[in-house]
């Protein structure tokens, strides 16, 4: 494979295997899914791109709290999730629906998140829960690698970020630690364009993100993000160097985000609407179904399959999350320490009295 | 029984931790080869080796979010900050991460860390080495914070804070590392976190004071001893959780209190104090709590950094006002 070793960071050529029209322009490097495990795959980002437009529809409801739409970014996580073995941790920001699904949290623990309660970042999974301070988990990504190298337990550790993330002094600091420590960790950033309003050429005058690596000792590369064979064949290969003992890489997974930040934005405000048109072309499940559509694995009665089982499924999980109790009063008291304090024992029994009466 | 100072009673509470448990590791900026700028972690990595005792690049959000990431995957890591004026990049961290994973991932990730740094001022040092700022940490809900002032509890309360299943930061009063010697046992033992100590009993005032600032406390009841003023005084020992009723039992008995901080006055530690015997046992209150602490200032350099340390003639002066 080697595509890692021989990337050049420094320039803007990103690693493509599928190009925009759905045809193959690296045959060596497309994954060996068979045509079941093909269609598997798209339905499963077809049912999470409805999976993520459902919070966008809970959210005006007033059924959930603002919410980060990954719509755009579905064949970066779920082709890097793919990628990855079970007893692998996922660190995400706040724009992973996908990863997060992919990994093994069930939905309905990622709709109770986002409806607010804590117990949605609890899952059987090491998913860690979601980072809003942008920037700063990936240093902690590369803390648990660094045990799991210690303790030579032979999986690895990803953290999921956006461009924004790049600028920060903390990312810096987290690529050095993985240079020098070597440890096994994969820095994935979707480069989406925006930090909320602020486009890529305003983070950095660096031609690309992946040439940061180079600063910190690790290999970077870009890749086509939209491309999910790209994005499997890549994670895939840093998988490989990570727990080959190689260290850490920088993937520079070029995609773009079709909505606005949250639900709380509206990008219109700061986004010429003809960039997201321009955008939409580049759309990785429509690049998939045409790749799909060219070997003869897909047809309407097909989606419109996905699309009936998906809603079933995530009205399953819209339920399964609603009925899901709200965490107690007192909850907030007992996760502050393995034992509360004498302090958090007073002020729980001063709420309890208060709401008693 | 060895006779140690608090840097030696330190390194002898990590040496054996580490011995003890093959989770415990140190890491920091020139804390294995060169010992750590206090030589407080001297030996350490010629005796278990550089994965365990790690020279990190010079970063102390690094270090502290590294730490974090370590404990989450199963270490015990005990970072070392080199001084209290750099703990301020990895705030974000201890904020953000440390003190509220248990919570967000209700109790699937832990963070088990020490962060250990020297504290306050009076050695004379250059700026951002001498600063008291235990009042930031202890606001942290999710953190536990401890300071020791005896070489007895450093050992004893950092073996605690390192078996502790939370993060602990650990505050160590440089200007005591070596001037006061005491035995130390070597045996296993644990100073239990959240628990105050009387150091001496008395009926008059209470003096409650922690670090740096007991040996000032210790001097100002010799003198007032001679008065036939009786001083209780007590050494908080972990700042978080206080321990609210060992100085409560204290000012019900004496009626009076005077606390004594290093650290600026607004929003201190000491506040805290005066508030809670205020809220649970101002019928027992003779006088106003009276608060001997630093000046809202920054801390001066060398030559008038004694005008801003609370010291022997400003604690009697708060004493006797009490006492009034």
């Amino acid at each position: 494979m080697q595509i890692i070793e021989k990337a050049n960071p420094l320039t803007d050529k990103m690693f493509q295997v599928m190009d925009e029209l759905g045809n193959v322009v690296a045959p060596e490097f497309v994954p060996d899914w068979n045509d079941e495990k093909l269609r598997e795959i798209y339905a499963t980002m077809v049912f999470l791109r409805m999976a993520d437009q459902k919070l966008i529809a809970l959210q005006r409801q007033g059924r959930c709290g603002s919410y980060a739409s990954i719509e755009g970014q579905e064949a970066g996580q779920v082709g890097s999730g793919l990628a990855l073995d079970k007893k692998d941790w996922v660190f995400p920001a706040f724009r992973e629906l996908a990863i997060c699904y992919v990994h093994g949290a069930p939905l309905e623990k990622i709709y109770l998140y986002w409806m607010g309660n804590e117990w949605g970042s609890n899952v059987e999974v090491n998913i860690v829960p979601v980072s809003i301070p942008v920037g700063s988990h990936p240093m902690l990504a590369v803390g648990t690698a660094w045990s799991m190298k210690l303790q030579k337990k032979n999986s690895l550790t990803v953290s999921y970020f956006g461009d924004g993330a790049t600028s920060t002094g903390d990312f810096y600091e987290a690529i050095n630690f993985a240079g020098v420590l070597r440890v096994p960790t994969i820095f994935y950033c979707q480069n989406n364009q925006w930090a909320i309003s602020t486009p890529r050429k305003k983070q950095t005058a660096a031609r690309t993100l992946a040439q940061k690596a180079i600063a910190a000792g690790i290999p970077g590369i870009q890749i086509d993000g939209n491309d999910i064979f790209a994005v499997y064949a890549v994670t895939k290969e840093a998988a490989e160097r990570a727990k080959n003992g190689q260290g850490a890489t920088l993937i520079e997974s070029m995609t773009y985000r079709l909505g606005d930040h949250t639900t709380s934005d509206d990008a219109k405000k700061y986004r010429d609407p003809a960039e997201v048109t321009e955008a939409r072309k580049r759309d990785p499940i429509l690049r998939f179904k045409l790749y799909l559509q060219k070997k003869n694995l897909w047809s309407e009665e097909f989606e419109n399959k996905i699309i009936e089982d998906s809603k079933v499924r995530i009205s399953v999980a819209v339920e399964k999350a609603e009925s899901t109790p709200a965490p107690t009063q007192n909850e907030m008291f007992d996760f502050v320490f393995e034992k509360p304090t004498p302090e958090l024992l007073e002020q729980k029994a001063f709420l309890q009295n208060l709401t008693q009466k | 029984m060895p006779i140690l100072t608090i840097a030696e009673a330190v390194n002898l509470a990590m040496k054996q931790e580490m011995e003890r448990d093959p989770r415990v590791m140190v890491l920091g900026e020139d804390v294995g080869r060169d010992g750590g700028v206090f030589r407080v972690s001297d030996g350490l990595m010629d005796k278990f080796g550089e994965d365990r005792v790690v020279d990190t690049p010079l970063a102390e959000a690094g270090i502290v979010g590294s730490a974090i990431g370590l404990a989450m995957g199963g270490m015990r890591p005990i970072a070392e900050i080199q001084f209290d004026g750099f703990v301020y990049p990895a705030m974000d961290y201890l904020i953000n991460h440390a003190a509220r994973m248990r919570t967000r991932s209700r109790g699937k990730f832990t963070c088990p860390m020490v962060v250990r740094f020297p504290y306050g001022g009076g050695v004379r040092a250059l700026e951002h080495h001498s600063e008291s700022m235990e009042a930031l940490y202890v606001h942290i809900p999710g953190l536990k914070v401890v300071c020791p002032a005896t070489p007895y509890d450093a050992k004893g309360l950092l073996v605690a804070a390192i078996r502790d299943p939370d993060p602990v930061i650990f505050m160590e009063p440089k200007r005591l590392y070596r001037s006061l010697k005491e035995e130390v046992p070597e045996e296993d033992y644990i100073v239990p976190l959240g628990k105050a100590r009387v150091m001496i009993e008395g009926s008059d005032v209470t003096v409650v004071g922690w670090g740096a600032m007991i040996p000032v406390v210790l001097k100002a009841q010799a003198t007032l001893a001679k008065e036939n003023i009786s001083m209780e005084v007590i050494d908080l020992r972990t700042l978080s959780p206080l321990d609210s009723e060992t100085i409560l039992e204290s000012v019900k008995k004496t009626g009076r209190c005077v606390v004594i901080q290093e650290g600026p006055r607004t929003c201190g530690l000491a506040a805290e104090i005066s508030a809670q015997i205020m809220e649970k046992t101002m019928k027992n209150l003779k006088a106003p709590v009276v608060r001997v602490s630093g000046f809202d200032v920054i801390p001066p350099l060398l030559k008038t950094e004694d005008f801003n340390i609370p010291d022997e003639k400003r604690l009697i002066y708060g004493i006797r006002k009490a006492l009034a």
